[in-house]
């Protein structure tokens, strides 16, 4: 088929699908692009919604990835505010509403869902979860000085959450069912960090505990644990984690398990249609083993492998994961994902006002660090992992070497 | 309205009056080349590498520590190296310069 007569259409309207515009553009691809998404606005940048976006006091616009011009001037066709209810394989087409719209090609990049576990009293109005500009609108409405707010869930969601509502003067109890906060992405040694810093700015948090109900009282609402603790809220956010968008390619007959599973390319087993970001499920090259991974940086690094595959480039696939978190005036990146790590060091000292960083090795081969205001180790990490290089253990714990000295003295490791 | 020139790694010349908050969405409201923005403007990904020119670099304020560090590893790194995000607009800026290193 003729460049020109191919159709191309993406469903979701994100991070990944604003990345796929922008790649088809920059190798001047000639065919038609439409991008379906259910929110009513085209792709904007997600992660400020936890943060600077809450607050009431100086209320900030969407930040849009690219502006409408962009879409006007390369006549890409947003439908937006409107769902895809089904994928006709045979017929290559999609179903929008009363509309069928065909496709040459087709892309997945559906996002995933915030979970709302079973809770009694967990749809009530009052009880919100953050993903989409409507929801962080909703709770920026409902943010009032003095209020109590119960965070349920203490990973990257509910401690950002909480760090911006804590700073608003909102008081704050972060609920975690885990032992620790974070307690799927990192060490106890970084959870005990930010477990800290949530309390040195007066956040309750409690961990260990689970959520059995959440009533409505007089005045607001009840959080009850199985500890027999009572929290009364004015209102509930809830970061229980997320669950991947995948009930479309299911009900298409695509392959799917936790996610659609691409290959290197991010092609499903359909030739014609590719999944990208929170969605999809891919063998990584550099961990050996499949992920599903929710982050901006997956997003936009699966759309460039994709537009590169359509348009017949070489394409990059299998980059290393990256990831950040703001909370009060501490950031953390993270290179690479430390899942499996069987050894932890620790450079500089873990305590609020400090930078330190976490060194994850599996089988002596270091495979992520969490950087804590530490931008320099962050960037050296991120040359290390994905060529295969670590420096000396001894060096990696002296704050003697500097970061630029751990990477020119580090060698190639070829464990694992 | 600030307005900037922002000299792409093509060496075209864009010039833009704008109000948004940065050099980084100023540029990408205004499609100028090489300037990405994939983090949104938290200096977490250096996708907004800019040169100030050296005219202007007295008047634009230093880089934070964080800013420094994720800019030391980057190509074309320069002393007058910022991240765009990181520089923020206002009435004293107007006309600035800039360089776009680009990916």
């Amino acid at each position: 088929m003729n460049e020109n007569d191919q159709r191309y259409v993406i469903v979701g309207a994100g991070h990944a699908a604003a990345q796929l515009c922008a790649s088809l553009m920059q190798a001047s691809w000639k065919g038609k692009i439409t991008v379906i998404g259910d929110e009513p606005h085209p792709p904007y940048h997600r992660p400020p919604l936890s943060k600077s976006f809450l607050n009431p006091q100086s209320p900030e616009p969407l930040q849009f990835i690219r502006p409408q011009s962009f879409y006007n001037d390369h006549s890409i066709e947003l439908i937006l505010g409107q769902r895809v209810e089904a994928i006709d394989r045979t017929a290559r087409e999609v179903r929008v509403g009363k509309r069928t719209i065909p496709y040459s090609t087709l892309t997945l990049a559906t996002g995933s869902t915030h979970r709302r576990p079973p809770i009694e009293g967990i749809d009530h109005e009052n009880v919100l979860t953050l993903q989409t500009a409507a929801q962080a609108f909703d709770i920026r409405e409902k943010i009032r000085s003095g209020n109590t707010v119960v965070v349920i869930g203490a990973g990257f969601i509910g401690l950002e959450v909480a760090a911006s509502l804590r700073q608003l003067g909102v008081q704050v109890v972060v609920l975690e069912r885990m032992e620790r906060v974070l307690s799927r992405v990192t060490s106890p040694e970084v959870s005990s960090f930010f477990e800290a810093l949530h309390q040195s700015y007066d956040v309750q948090l409690h961990t260990g505990v689970n959520v059995m109900a959440i009533d409505e009282v007089k005045g607001g609402l009840a959080v009850r644990t199985d500890k027999g603790q009572e929290f009364k809220a004015d209102f509930v956010v809830v970061g229980a984690g997320a669950v991947p968008n995948d009930g479309l390619a299911k009900q298409a007959g695509l392959t799917v398990d936790n996610g659609i599973h691409v290959d290197q390319s991010n092609r499903t087993d359909d030739p014609n249609i590719y999944a990208v970001g929170d969605c999809c499920n891919q063998f990584h090259s550099i961990y050996q083993i499949r992920l599903r991974l929710e982050s901006v940086q997956n997003a936009i690094d699966q759309a460039k492998t994709v537009a590169a595959s359509i348009t017949g480039q070489t394409a990059t696939t299998n980059t290393l994961p990256w990831f950040w978190s703001d909370q009060y005036d501490v950031k953390l990146q993270i290179a690479g994902v430390s899942t499996g790590y069987d050894q932890c060091l620790i450079r500089g000292t873990a305590e609020p006002g400090q930078s330190f960083s976490a060194w994850y090795l599996k089988s002596g081969r270091l495979i992520a660090v969490d950087a804590i205001n530490d931008s320099r180790v962050y960037a050296v990490a991120s040359k290390l992992i994905p060529a295969r290089r670590r420096p000396a253990l001894n060096q990696i714990t002296d704050n003697n070497f500097t970061p630029k000295e751990l990477l020119q003295s580090a060698s190639e490791v070829d464990h694992a | 309205m600030t307005k900037v020139t922002y000299i792409t790694p093509a060496g075209d010349e864009i010039v833009v009056n704008s109000d948004e908050p940065n050099l980084m969405q100023a540029a990408v409201a205004n499609q100028v080349d090489g300037i990405l923005g994939d983090c949104g403007g938290v200096a977490s990904c250096a996708t907004c590498h800019v040169q100030i020119d050296p005219q202007w670099i007295e008047k634009v304020a230093t880089a934070s520590d964080i800013e420094q560090g994720m800019l030391e590893l980057e190509d074309n790194v320069t002393e007058n190296s910022r991240l765009g995000c990181q520089v923020k607009l206002t009435p004293e800026l107007d006309g600035l310069v800039v360089r776009v290193v680009g990916q």
